[in-house]
């Protein structure tokens, strides 16, 4: 794809899963929240490696270990100006988001949160984002504090903010863009505040860097999350963005080949960044495949999905405002241009399960439960689980009409207006 | 979709459940989540010489655990301990008609898990493996 006016169907093509069928019927895929689907370029590119160029990275003295490192590391510094890093020593490969954080959590938190002292994350984090923080001040003796949400249940309360910033926490914890409500955060005026009181920022990018322009600079966080199959990219491989000095600063948590300059019977001493952090072989195959997902978004241009995703978004909402006993949560209509394609919502009556499992026989995928945000679906929203439709570049507005035939369906078995 | 899970009867007993509500004086009483879809349940039994002479539930969960629920619940009354604790994950197949598939297993089956659990805690003894894999 070359940059050119985004068509849908054009798109489409791309992913093959998109002429599949599920249950006899044409795959509508709106889980996208979940796990992304793959275009052939990013399919091809592994299959391309496995079959042309397979060898380890950083230590064959042959031409395809060469050319599998340089792969390798092409794929580092496509992702380093796609969040517009300083450098690629700046991105570190992990498993996926959550793994990235666990790696600030154990290792920056490890050495740098003590007793009493305070970590604040927000009330809509995903357990990724939260459960390692728990972890980490149970440990440390340490206290973990929450930023509220607004009146709407929808945006962080800056009120809220501001008054647990002077408990003076040692770091922040925020998502980009909540999984549940869709809401984006102003992750960069937080990092402002929260660099203000003294505390470092770490924010969760899983639902944000696939939909839109991420700038880590701009934003100037210290920790940036993400996950590659969430933006395109194969399963098994994330990435966490932090800033060189923090980095060096960090101690790896796992050690040994490939992350170690020397070693003597008696000493050792750590390679340079990032390759500190990735202890043994890594997964060439899944960065060469996270490299040509960059690309594809690239070529399409994050402004252009963004753009389609916030029309298909304002389409849904209007349509599911108009459908009897569907209430939605998070941001509504007016709220659009901080919401990211993801709506959560509840059809009065009908257990989430049920409305998935009907929409699954007319060959619709959607996430219902409590979507990894157990505290914000039963605490804040007060609701034991929610159904959740969530977009990507290659949805259409049909398959919201679908979404909307198949939910008149379920109201007709359960028999409600 | 293999088989009509939303059958007309499942609706009915979701819509008008039966033994749903709570109990005084109950033998004993067993809490159980599904953490994955936020469904949770109590039930709650009444037991005389190993005999349940009542069962009552209460809790919040899709169509098929509350159906479940409703016919599990109609067809121990009047059953010994011994037959509950016998009861696994086909005795429920057989009492609501059909094998959900194993997307949907644990919505039918915790009705089962929890009742068995209450049997159990009920003697003082510790619940078996086969409960457990519920």
């Amino acid at each position: 794809m070359t940059a050119r006016a985004f068509n849908v169907d054009r798109v489409r093509a791309d992913f093959p899963i998109l002429k599949t069928k599920m249950n006899g019927k044409p795959l509508v895929y709106l889980d996208n929240a979940a796990t992304s689907q793959k275009p052939y370029s990013v399919i091809d590119a592994i299959s391309n490696y496995y079959r042309t160029y397979n060898a380890n990275i950083h230590r064959g003295i042959y031409k395809i270990a060469e050319e599998a490192t340089v792969a390798y590391t092409d794929s580092k510094i496509k992702l380093e100006k796609f969040i517009n890093a300083n450098s690629m020593q700046e991105i570190v490969y992990t498993k996926n988001a959550t793994d990235a954080i666990n790696l600030v959590s154990l290792s920056w938190g490890g050495a740098n949160v003590g007793r009493g002292d305070h970590i604040l994350v927000s009330s809509m984090e995903h357990h990724s984002n939260l459960v390692p923080w728990m972890v980490l001040a149970k440990k440390k003796g340490a206290v973990l504090d929450y930023i509220a949400l607004d009146k709407d249940n929808a945006r962080l309360s800056t009120k809220s903010l501001d008054e647990q910033l002077e408990k003076r926490p040692k770091i922040v914890a925020v998502t980009h863009a909540s999984n549940v409500l869709g809401t984006i955060n102003d992750v960069k005026s937080i990092t402002r505040k929260a660099h203000g009181a003294g505390a470092m920022v770490i924010v969760d990018g899983a639902q944000s860097a696939p939909h839109m322009k991420v700038d880590v600079r701009d934003i100037d966080c210290d920790f940036f999350a993400m996950s590659a199959h969430k933006m395109l990219g194969p399963m098994g491989i994330g990435a966490l963005y932090a800033k060189k000095g923090i980095l060096d600063s960090m101690e790896p948590l796992i050690t040994g080949g490939d992350m170690i300059r020397s070693v003597t019977h008696n000493s050792y001493s750590w390679n340079d960044l990032p390759w500190k952090f990735e202890a043994g072989t890594s997964d060439v195959a899944g960065a060469v495949g996270f490299g040509a997902a960059i690309d594809y978004l690239n070529a399409v241009g994050m402004d252009k999905v963004r753009k389609h995703e916030k029309e298909i978004t304002k389409y849904a909402l209007k349509r599911m405002n108009e459908t009897r006993n569907v209430r939605t949560f998070g941001l509504d209509m007016k709220g659009l241009e901080d919401k990211c394609g993801i709506i959560a919502f509840s059809l009065k009556g009908v257990h989430p399960h049920d409305v998935s499992q009907i929409l699954d026989g007319e060959g619709i995928a959607i996430r219902a439960g409590q979507h990894c945000a157990m505290p914000l679906v039963t605490e804040i929203l007060n609701e034991n689980a929610l159904s959740r439709i969530s977009f990507y570049l290659y949805n259409k507005e049909s398959e919201v009409d679908k979404v909307i035939d198949a939910i008149d369906m379920v109201k007709k078995k359960f028999r409600i207006e | 979709m293999p088989i009509d899970l939303y059958a007309e009867d499942i609706i009915m007993y979701y819509e008008h459940p039966h033994n749903k509500g709570a109990m005084k004086d109950a033998s004993v009483s067993m809490h159980n989540e599904n953490a994955l879809c936020g469904d949770s349940i109590t039930m709650r039994l009444k037991i005389k010489n190993r005999i349940v002479e009542d069962v009552k539930f209460e809790g919040d969960g899709c169509a098929i655990s509350v159906a479940s629920a409703s016919m599990l619940t109609d067809f121990v009354k009047g059953k010994s301990l011994d037959e509950i604790e016998r009861m696994n994950v086909k005795s429920v197949f057989k009492i609501i008609g059909f094998d959900p598939g194993p997307a949907r297993l644990k919505c039918a089956t915790l009705s089962l898990r929890t009742l068995k659990e209450a049997a159990f805690a009920y003697q003082h003894k510790a619940v078996d493996a086969e409960t457990q894999t519920l």
